[in-house]
């Protein structure tokens, strides 16, 4: 098996959330980028929360399926942490013109913009999922998230038979969509 | 609850979970009524979104696994560094950010010490206006002149012959037996010195103290008419001002006292000169050696000079002054400054009225 092969495997265990996968990646690119945010004004710490994000914009992009290699993992990663990082030095008014390096990057700025909103759209939903409160949330996350059958979801939250959880469920879900959507249209 | 029901059904297509007849009777709906599309497609792209939070809060926690392994087995190192390692690691990080700073702070020094040498040599002692009264020797002199003639003819019994003053300024009682403090330069080369108080009552005065440097001159009234004053309303105090004080002055910068509003500016006068203060106040030609009062009726100053090209710049020799002079010629000299001021807590109508008598226009030619 050539790089590119071998990188296919590793980013298809990627989409299946494979660790074993994940932790290949890991292994092979933290330091990397560890020592190029330190050399630019970061610490360790940011270094993690950096390369992280980047890992979650690569994980997005090969689970939609439509991702094709144009690179290597290691050029990739590193041009999004390196986008992400002179970002958030720009937001902190440090940036340092000496990150213009001559390392091989390729152009992430388009997937970066719909990865932020991919974000905001995901951080809605969670806040909407935190205002509807319990036993609504843990209904419904049992139901849609865990795949659980009515039948168990009535035994595990104490209603008479699985009509009844049917029914609450039915409401919790309709609230979560109206203060989900009301944030929502309201964002875009 | 037809709702439930359509959700129930919009949920199961998207699993897959219809039959095919199903399939095809819930495609048609969707096909002829734009209202249940629309809430399929709502509901799909928000069961999506649900589905997507659960999938990137699994990745995460996958994430933060490998991390902790990585860590575990010291290929990555969490440690917080320390001691010296960290002043080694700031030093790296900031050594950029340090080194642009010094640069600045050496440029700023350099250029700081250049404009402040230039400007130092250039305006030594060259936008100081004396404030004395010189105009009186070109109009007002020949007019008094001429009066003094006309006076003295027509005058059945002239008091005094009215004085030919050259330059006129203002000066104050530091003591009630007749010292009177004023400037140095208000008296320079003057042969003849009396003291006009606001009645108009006039008293020949000399010089018993002259002191160029720090501007300071005190006169003594030899006049027998002058009657003694017991309790002088202000006070002089020796020890320094504050920054920001309101003070206020009377002074003769016509033949009427004239009062004055400003505050202490700067503890140092011209050039830096820590015998003096800087005052923001408005005056003219004549104010020269009017008292510097505070608010507590304390004479902290008197007023020598004004810068030339500035407005409301003006400075006043400190208090202070007076006591050195004291001790100099207390040999010859006995003079008591006052202790306390009478007029502390009196508004300003009331301690203007008690201190305009122990205000004096001094003249000279």
């Amino acid at each position: 098996m050539n790089i590119l092969e071998q990188e296919k495997v590793l980013l298809q265990g990627l989409a299946a959330n494979d660790k074993k996968a994940v932790e290949a990646i890991y292994r092979e690119n933290y330091l990397t980028i560890q020592s190029f945010i330190v050399k630019n004004n970061g610490y360790p710490d940011d270094a993690r929360d950096i390369f992280q994000e980047a890992m979650i914009v690569l994980y997005e992009k090969v689970s939609t399926g439509s991702f094709e290699l144009t690179c290597q993992i290691k050029t990739y990663l590193y041009s999004v942490c390196r986008r992400l990082w002179l970002k958030r030095l720009q937001q902190m008014q440090r940036y340092n013109p000496s990150a213009e390096s001559v390392d091989e990057i390729v152009p992430v700025e388009e997937e970066l913009d719909v990865h932020e909103k991919r974000n905001a759209d995901l951080i809605l939903m969670e806040n909407a999922l935190n205002k509807i409160g319990e036993p609504c949330k843990s209904l419904l996350e049992a139901y849609y998230l865990q795949k659980k059958s009515m039948p168990e979801i009535a035994k595990f939250f104490g209603y008479t038979n699985s009509d009844n959880a049917k029914t609450q469920k039915y409401k919790c879900l309709v609230r979560l969509k109206k203060i989900f959507f009301a944030q929502y249209k309201n964002g875009v | 609850m037809d709702d439930t029901l359509l959700l129930d059904a919009i949920e199961r297509y998207k699993r897959d979970e219809m039959t095919a007849q199903e399939k095809k009777f819930f495609e048609e709906m969707r096909k002829n009524n734009p209202d249940i599309d629309q809430m399929a497609v709502e509901h799909t792209f928000f069961l999506n979104e649900l589905e997507r939070l659960e999938q990137r809060k699994s990745y995460k926690h996958t994430l933060d696994e490998v991390e902790n392994t990585l860590v575990n087995e010291g290929i990555i190192s969490k440690k917080q560094i320390k001691g010296r390692a960290k002043l080694i690691y700031l030093w790296s990080r900031y050594r950029k950010t340090i080194a642009v700073a010094a640069c600045i702070a050496a440029i700023v020094s350099i250029s700081t010490a250049t404009i402040v040498s230039m400007y130092s040599e250039t305006k030594q002692a060259t936008n100081l206006t004396p404030l004395v009264n010189f105009k009186l020797n070109e109009l007002n002199g020949k007019i008094n002149q001429i009066k003094n003639k006309i006076d003295s003819a027509t005058a059945a019994m002239p008091v005094k012959p009215k004085f030919a003053a050259q330059f006129s300024a203002t000066g104050f009682l530091i003591d009630g037996n007749g010292f009177i403090a004023t400037n140095a330069h208000v008296i320079n080369n003057a042969k003849n010195l009396v003291v006009e108080n606001k009645k108009g009552d006039q008293f020949i005065a000399i010089p018993v103290y002259v002191n160029k440097a720090t501007d300071l001159a005190i006169l003594k009234i030899t006049d027998t008419t002058f009657k003694k004053i017991t309790a002088l309303p202000y006070s002089i105090p020796i020890a320094s001002a504050e920054l920001g004080e309101h003070i206020f002055t009377l002074g003769y910068p016509r033949d009427e006292v004239v009062y004055g509003e400003g505050y202490l500016s700067a503890k140092s006068g011209y050039s830096g000169d820590t015998a003096s203060y800087q005052i923001s106040i408005s005056v003219n030609p004549g104010n020269s050696g009017g008292p510097v009062i505070n608010k507590n009726g304390e004479v902290i100053g008197i007023i020598s000079s004004k810068e030339t090209n500035a407005d409301g710049v003006v400075f006043a020799i400190k208090s202070r002054n007076i006591y050195k002079a004291l001790e100099e010629i207390k040999t010859s000299q006995l003079i008591k400054l006052p202790a306390a001021a009478a007029i502390k807590g009196l508004d300003r109508v009331h301690q203007i009225k008690k201190i305009e008598d122990c205000v004096f226009m001094v003249k000279g030619n």
